[in-house]
């Protein structure tokens, strides 16, 4: 078959007989591995010390996941190296968990300094508010992870079959709530860890204690079928796309009092190429709920979603499907008879967009916030833009907090009006001062790793936008749309770490230098784009575009955003039409 | 390392045959299809090869005359399972036709199999653009490489499986079908090119395989094609007189990131040359062409000089190329250059007594250097005479016959220092690693008696090879694993980086797997922020090693003069530590192991 994706458990393909799971079929070998992993400790000790080969067995390659890193490759040299008799060039890559990406200067060194001795020379600011440091070698990944942990950030859970990083509206511009939402994210992200003391055992030398491995209150012995996401959006910004969340929660904010949230579930971007059965969708929404019931609604739906997931085919385990297959109103029932009372109806809610405010901007309580565009979210030093060392001489000397943005760019906050010309002075230093320069667009745009090292890559994705944006740039220069706010999104593999199915425009990797086209999202992250050209090359892409886009200049109706454009005039069919209506 | 005996040449009388002899010949060969007469020629050049008319011998293609079942093949290649499934239908089917018929995914099929192969159907997908499946890599690249086999007895059909979205639809499946052509087999029926539906191909394509396989009829007129029975031909090749052997591969294994560069060479050899592990294959180098340009015209000469030494003449470009050193300086060239360069710099360092120093800038030099340093005049003739013979450079053997067939493999570590005025290379190891694909490399074997797997297979052995000196116990492992041996093999390797400098990492890994290596310690100096080497692991696992000296285990150093004497020592230590000796105690003992032939050294 012409797919080159792997899934997330290459090696674990053949299902094993299910018991106790009626009407399900066959066992995820996955979930066999969870529950013979001895609380996911598995054998990785015996893995790391193994030094005839820089990877893990295939086992323990998976459970690393719930410890916050990924077995990964160079794939740019893995025939090379096949070639020269040598295995491929694995190193790890380690993610944060951040609820809201909120980091201190002094984290803010500590990983850099990690990801310099370390890792691969950058950090990257992932689309879940998270840092990841890329290229770490087996023998220095418990180094890593005890120093991280040092810095009071860990990595418990960063990925895998469990809750991830809990992500916040970045902002905190606009009110004291947000500072409570951001607690609320804190608390539930702290809430749903898992309980086993495998992480601090093998990563911190914690001593076992006889018999502490079985219990896991809230995910038991298999932890959930698949990732489960949350995001907390505070309107009438969306920067953390609610609706592509297994688990949304929407402010509502009434004269700067936190009121509590609507709740949505159901979201999830990732599909399969060529598997009708798997498609990205929105949240629903289910309801009202008091800030008091954060914990209590959230545990509801995750372990609604623990005990009806699908644990037979990871590709239909998301909690998306659950609820397809259930049936909303059975699935809302449940989760209201978990949380003991029922939800109230969901009030009324605005969004504007799903972007980031760049440049300064001044806070409720006159705290200055400076939003930088980062470009894939990769800090590194390349030339005259030394992103890793600008933001190392920043954190050296700034007193407030940073904050990592759902759109991969970076909210140097809390910054007194008097220390703004310093910070600005440092931009300048490191060439960061221009970051806004050319076409609106590309201050949007979002891509995911992709090659050399995810594994699941199928395209490029990071490595090749800036040379398409500087394709797409020049084609909207030449029908005078220079200046449109336009949502861009590349990933390299339809899984949609970059939520590719909410860009306006959007590349989804299909093979080296071929991509799906998809069109017609909408510019406040509340409509799916669709497939409008199949598996095309770069010049097919750029065609399709100048054609699109003499149209969209010639007949685009007052302000209507590109997205809408395409859908009103039919160029793609309306997306199908998802629940997302607010109000009772 | 001793020298080789050379075995005499054969020599083939022109036939001489009379009437009635003739007549016979004509009758047995009349009708006969040309594999037959193949064999037959093979038979009677291997009678030939005995000088015995031994007429008992039963022809080896018999062996499959009378009942046995068609033997079939079904190989798959596959990255997503569908090409998998399929291949397991087809297996299930033609079992149930009662065909001896064995399944195996391309990265398990042996490839020195392909050549006996009769019936042969492969299930394949591509990948992306064109790609092979992983597990299909080596199969599909063995294959449309110089060295795939003739398949002129081969009978093959191929089932393509892949996605017509993509541009290079069902590439690798064309490729294999047109290959398996190209080399002599023939097509049972026509390829099957599967799409997403994979059924709507697969079924029919299966069908027919089945149908095909219940009407082949065991044939016992197809003799196989190998000419079973042939002695082989000793071979002629010598230091003096090497022979000219095709080199097949030139593959670069450490990895882009390393410094060293360290070429695995795989190098064609004839039936007669018939090394064991352990022996060195002789090479005779020429020094490179930009080196030789460099001296003849920091001499102002122009190269065409005829120069005469002995009985030989030849111009003095010639003799610079092939026959004198360049890159090893003596001392004896430097006493005469001094003469003529009458620097008192360069006396004084002669006159200076101190051999060590004087060792030390020889070993920091060469020719060229010594002409840019120190300009002094030069007639050819004199410059030939005064210049040592080019001497053949000896590599350890790295494969065993009993895997590659007729091949020689080495590990050949490129020398590559910094000089006084510019870049060193190693002549023999330059030259090697500069030599193209297909080129004729002059080569002999030189034995090394002194360097043998134990002759009982049930001993274990325990080797020690940092670096490129791993390279025989490549060959050993494959030895025993070709021979079954019962005995363990232990090995030491050494580097200074994991990731870029692991030789053959892949083959230790998948001996492990497969029970022919049973332990691997490994050494990488520059890992870790002290430095370790092979004999501080040889340390740590004393006991161990110890206990299997004592159960008679066979000991092997292989690799560079200063590891090796590291090594002794810590061999000394650990016998004085857990073997209960003391130091003269110790000192017999691997003396003793020594004098067996139980503690073998190749150092160099």
């Amino acid at each position: 078959m012409n797919a080159t994706g792997n899934h997330d458990a290459p090696n674990f393909s053949s299902p094993s007989r299910s018991e106790g799971e009626a009407g399900r079929g066959l066992l995820s070998p996955v979930e066999t591995l969870k529950r013979e992993s001895r609380g996911l400790r598995g054998t990785l000790r015996e893995s790391l010390e193994d030094a005839i080969t820089g990877s893990l067995r295939e086992s323990d390659a998976q459970l690393l996941k719930f410890h916050g890193s990924y077995q990964q490759d160079d794939r740019d040299v893995r025939e090379e190296r096949r070639l020269q008799k040598l295995e491929p060039a694995y190193s790890f890559m380690i993610r944060t968990r951040l609820p809201g990406g909120v980091a201190t200067p002094a984290q803010w060194l500590a990983l850099d300094a990690l990801a310099t001795r370390y890792g691969n020379d950058t950090l990257r600011l992932t689309t879940r508010q998270a840092f990841q440091i890329h290229g770490i070698l087996k023998h220095d990944l418990k180094p890593t992870i005890a120093a991280i942990n040092q810095t009071l950030i860990d990595t418990i859970a960063a990925c895998g079959d469990v809750n991830r990083n809990v992500m916040v509206s970045a902002n905190p511009v606009e009110s004291r709530a947000h500072a409570k939402v951001q607690a609320h994210a804190v608390a539930l992200s702290e809430h749903l860890l898992p309980h086993t003391r495998a992480y601090h055992e093998i990563w911190l030398d914690e001593q076992q204690v006889v018999g502490a491995e079985a219990s896991e209150p809230i995910y038991g012995p298999t932890y959930l079928p698949r990732k489960f996401k949350v995001g907390f959006a505070i309107p009438p910004v969306n920067d953390v796309d609610v609706f592509s969340q297994d688990l949304g929660l929407i402010a509502i904010i009434e004269g700067g009092e936190l009121l509590g949230y609507n709740l949505l579930a159901g979201g999830g971007m990732g599909t399969t190429h060529g598997d009708a059965r798997t498609y990205p969708r929105l949240a629903d929404v289910l309801g009202f709920i008091r800030a008091d019931q954060v914990i209590t609604a959230a545990t509801a739906v995750l372990t609604t979603q623990r005990d009806h997931g699908n644990r037979s085919d990871r590709k239909l385990s998301r909690l998306k499907y659950t609820i397809d297959r259930l049936g909303l109103d059975a699935f809302k029932r449940e989760v209201e008879a978990r949380l003991g009372e029922p939800l109230q109806p969901a009030r009324e809610v605005h969004f504007d967009h799903n972007g980031d405010r760049f440049g300064w901007v001044e806070g409720f309580d006159g705290r200055w916030h400076h939003t930088l565009r980062i470009e894939s979210g990769r800090l590194r030093d390349t030339g005259t833009v030394r992103g890793l060392s600008g933001l190392r001489a920043i954190a050296a000397e700034h007193r407030g907090d940073f904050r990592l943005t759902p759109n991969q760019n970076l909210v140097i906050a809390n910054v007194d009006a008097a220390d703004r010309a310093r910070i600005d002075a440092l931009l300048a230093d490191h060439g960061l001062d221009d970051q806004l320069r050319g076409a609106t667009f590309r201050r949007f745009a979002l891509a995911c790793v992709a090659l050399p090292t995810c594994t699941l890559a199928m395209a490029e994705a990071e490595r090749y936008l800036p040379d398409i944006l500087d394709r797409i740039e020049s084609v909207l220069i030449q029908h005078g749309l220079r200046d449109e706010p336009l949502l861009f999104r590349i990933s390299g593999c339809p899984n949609g770490c970059s939520r590719p199915y909410l860009g306006e425009i959007a590349l989804v990797g299909k093979a080296p230098g071929r991509y799906n086209l998809m069109l017609g999202a909408d510019f406040e992250g509340r409509r799916l784009n669709r497939l409008y050209r199949e598996n095309i090359d770069e010049a097919a892409i750029l065609a399709e575009l100048d054609m699109l886009f003499a149209r969209f200049a010639a007949e685009r109706a007052g302000g209507e955003h590109f997205g809408d454009f395409v859908v009103r005039t039919g160029i793609v069919r309306a997306p199908v039409a998802i629940a997302v209506e607010l109000g009772a | 390392m001793s020298a080789q005996p050379i075995l005499p040449p054969i020599v083939i009388p022109v036939p001489s045959l009379n009437e009635e002899r003739s007549a016979l010949l004509a009758r047995l060969t009349d009708g006969l299809d040309a594999a037959a007469l193949y064999w037959i020629s093979g038979y009677a050049a291997g009678l030939a090869a005995r000088g015995a008319p031994a007429l008992a011998v039963v022809p080896a293609g018999d062996r499959d005359v009378d009942v046995a079942p068609t033997r079939v093949t079904v190989l798959y290649g596959s990255q997503t399972g569908n090409a998998k499934r399929e291949a397991e239908r087809l297996h299930e089917a033609l079992r149930g036709e009662g065909a001896e018929v064995r399944l195996l995914r391309a990265d398990a099929y042996p490839l020195r199999e392909l050549a006996d192969e009769r019936v042969l159907f492969v299930v394949i997908s591509t990948q992306g653009e064109g790609e092979p499946p992983d597990d299909a890599r080596a199969f599909v690249e063995f294959l449309s490489g110089r060295r795939a086999p003739k398949l002129e007895q081969l009978r093959f059909a191929v089932l393509g499986l892949g996605d017509s979205s993509y541009p290079q639809f069902n590439a690798i499946g064309r490729l294999l079908d047109a290959r398996f052509e190209a080399l002599g087999g023939r097509r049972l029926f026509a390829r099957g090119e599967a799409d997403v539906d994979v059924a709507t191909v697969a079924a029919p394509w299966l069908a027919q395989a089945r149908e095909q396989v219940r009407v082949l009829k065991p044939s016992s007129s197809v003799a196989t094609g190998s000419a079973i029975g042939i002695a082989p031909v000793a071979t002629t090749w010598s230091k003096e007189q090497p022979g000219s052997a095709e080199l097949l591969v030139n593959q670069r294994i450490t990895a882009r990131e390393s410094t060293q560069d360290v070429r695995h060479l795989e190098i064609a050899v004839d039936a007669g040359f018939d090394y064991e592990p352990g022996d060195a294959l002789g090479i005779r180098p020429r020094n490179a062409g930009a080196v030789v340009e460099r001296v003849i015209t920091r001499l102002g000469l122009s190269g065409h000089e005829s120069v005469r030494i002995g009985d030989e003449i030849r111009s003095l470009h010639d003799w610079l190329s092939g026959h004198r050193e360049l890159t090893r300086l003596h001392r004896g060239f430097v006493q005469q250059h001094a003469q003529r360069a009458k620097v008192s710099a360069l006396d004084a360092l002669l006159a200076a007594g101190d051999a060590a120093a004087f060792n030390a800038w020889l070993g920091a030099r060469q020719v060229d250097d010594v002409l840019q340093e120190f300009p002094g005049e030069w007639s050819a003739g004199e410059f030939v005479a005064a210049l040592r013979p080019l001497a053949p450079r000896l590599y350890s053997i790295a494969s065993s016959r009993k895997a590659v067939g007729d091949e020689a493999h080495l590990a050949v570590a490129v020398l590559d220092a910094q000089g006084p005025f510019g870049a060193h290379r190693g002549v023999a190891s330059g030259f090697l690693a500069d030599a193209e694909v297909g080129a004729s490399l002059p080569v002999y074997l030189e034995r090394n008696e002194r360097f043998r797997l134990p002759a009982d297979a049930s001993r274990d052995v325990i080797m020690i090879g940092p670096g490129t000196g791993v390279a025989p116990f490549r060959g050993f492992v494959q030895e025993r694993s070709a021979l079954g041996a019962r005995g363990r093999n232990w090995l030491f390797f050494g580097a200074r980086h994991a990731r870029s400098q692991f030789l053959y990492q892949l083959e230790w890994q998948a001996a492990l797997k497969a029970g022919q290596l049973h332990r691997l310690e490994l050494a990488f100096s520059r890992d870790q922020a002290e430095r370790v080497y092979v004999q501080q692991r040889l340390r740590e696992q004393g006991r161990d090693v110890v206990a299997w000296l004592e159960g008679g285990a066979h000991l092997y150093v292989c690799g560079a003069i200063a590891m090796g004497k590291s090594v002794h020592a810590a061999l000394r230590e650990i016998v004085i530590t857990h073997g209960g000796r003391d130091e003269d105690g110790a000192d017999d003992y691997l003396g003793e192991l020594q004098r067996s032939g139980r503690y073998a050294r190749d150092v160099y």
